[in-house]
């Protein structure tokens, strides 16, 4: 039962998300190459530097944090929903009446599924921001896609993906954590379920960044 | 047999439930009565673990519920079915789904004899060719027979229900009410029904325990509630369009 609501909870988060977290990827990297190029046009450094800086910002910043933040949107509202309608229309109490724990029957299956396809979201998401590069690169020409792609393979760290990928966990936990706390906490009715769900988005939003921050600074200075 | 011994539950420093007692016997079906706000919901939740009261006792077949340790309550609440105002129907799980919820949880059970069992508990509450429906797909009435079948799914030793005819019209409740007292006889089950409805209190009313502003002020059966000369029992009574 509880394999059951992990896995279904997986795909929901992670296939139903693959549309938003796509479009809004390549349009990321799209634009970061827009913005970079322009900044280096005239100057005198190789502009294969372009395709490292849109790979390195992609990879550090845009797609772990970015997609967090819409995850927080889309995932958290849903939990926060879901869960508080639960409360609200007494099937927490169902199960609790029955001997069962709910929050281990209705959060953890969440939180759980969370850390597993935010991250996966995420891995997929530097991909597809470093092709909408390219992709931009085609269009305006602002350097050959040739010199963009030679960019990409310059002095990769491979650290930066871990580092990308402890954002995302973290931004993982956070999201389904505190949705799933509103959740929890909502009485009365459609209204404070909805009221539950702005809140778990707004804080989640705000600890994905803080977060951020606090995690940049320990794990890029040593 | 449930019996409450002097249960008091406040908010907020204000006393929901003042010192209330009460014996509920098995097979036959006890009710709770009293206007909107009066504490038989709080007193409910008490019952069945959701509150935990500031004093009092409450013991299911002389086990102390409340001095249970967490294993023995999780045990004893499987003998425990509820049916609550709204179905409390998991939305994300068929009809069949939920009936076999509890059987999935807590019993070894083949797949193809929790069918079985789901499918008797489901004709039990005169419900067919619903199986593969959700809750959203069916009306009131169909989602408190599923509640019911849910309930005694894992044949309860003691039935709750919370407003069971709430929100229904006057035919699915009968039909509700019936389900209720066949159960209860038929499986020797203690229930214990929060209710307005007085016509509903009149036809089945074993046992029935008048709170009025968290106190109980009269206890008795069916056949005495029209002779009360308690004041607020009458008034409630009265005020209600049944005539007797």
């Amino acid at each position: 039962m509880f394999r059951r609501a992990l896995l279904t909870e997986v795909y929901k988060m992670g296939n139903d998300s693959f549309g938003i977290v796509s479009i809004i990827s390549v349009f990321i990297g799209a634009v970061a190459v827009i913005q970079f190029g322009s900044q280096l046009q005239g100057s005198l450094v190789p502009m294969t530097i372009l395709g490292r800086i849109v790979r390195d910002a992609n990879i550090l910043e845009f797609s772990p944090t970015i997609t967090a933040l819409v995850m927080a949107g889309k995932i958290g509202s849903n939990i926060a929903s879901e869960i508080g309608t639960m409360k609200v229309s007494e099937q927490i109490d169902a199960l609790e009446i029955m001997g069962l724990n709910s929050a281990n029957y209705v959060g953890l299956p969440k939180i759980l599924a969370a850390l597993f396809a935010i991250p996966a979201l995420v891995t997929y998401s530097m991909f597809l921001s470093n092709l909408g590069g390219g992709i931009s690169c085609f269009f305006t020409q602002i350097v050959s896609v040739d010199v963009y792609v030679a960019g990409l393979r310059e002095t990769f760290d491979g650290f930066y993906v871990t580092h990308a990928l402890t954002k995302a966990v973290t931004s993982a936990f956070l999201i389904s954590s505190i949705s799933a706390y509103h959740g929890y906490q909502t009485q009365g009715g459609a209204l404070e379920v909805g009221s539950a769900s702005t809140k778990a988005v707004v804080q989640s939003c705000i600890a994905i960044i803080f977060f951020d921050y606090i995690l940049t600074q320990l794990m890029l200075y040593k | 047999m449930i019996e409450i011994g002097s249960i008091v539950k406040e908010f907020n420093g204000k006393k929901v439930l003042d010192r209330i007692s009460a014996k509920f016997e098995p097979g036959k079906c006890s009710f709770v009565i009293g206007a909107s706000g009066g504490g038989k919901s709080v007193l409910m939740k008490c019952m069945v673990g959701l509150l935990t009261p500031e004093s009092g006792s409450i013991s299911f077949d002389k086990r102390d519920f409340l001095k249970l340790d967490y294993q023995a309550k999780k045990d004893l609440r499987q003998e425990i079915g509820m049916l609550f105002q709204g179905g409390a129907l998991f939305d994300s799980l068929s009809v069949e789904d939920n009936v076999a919820f509890p059987l999935q949880m807590f019993t070894q059970k083949s797949a193809a004899e929790i069918q079985e069992r789901v499918n008797f508990c489901l004709q039990r509450v005169r419900l067919e060719n619903v199986n593969k429906l959700f809750p959203s797909n069916i009306s009131g009435g169909m989602k408190k027979r599923v509640g019911i079948a849910r309930a005694i799914a894992l044949n309860p030793k003691y039935l709750f229900c919370d407003e069971p005819n709430s929100g229904l019209d006057p035919i699915t409740s009968r039909v509700i009410d019936e389900l209720i007292l066949e159960i209860t006889e038929e499986y020797n089950i203690t229930t214990i029904i929060n209710s307005h409805d007085i016509k509903s209190v009149f036809d089945m009313g074993d046992h029935i325990v008048f709170i009025y502003q968290g106190k109980a002020l009269w206890e008795g059966n069916k056949s005495l509630l029209g002779k009360s000369d308690c004041k607020e029992l009458n008034e409630f009574i009265n005020a209600s369009k049944f005539n007797n």
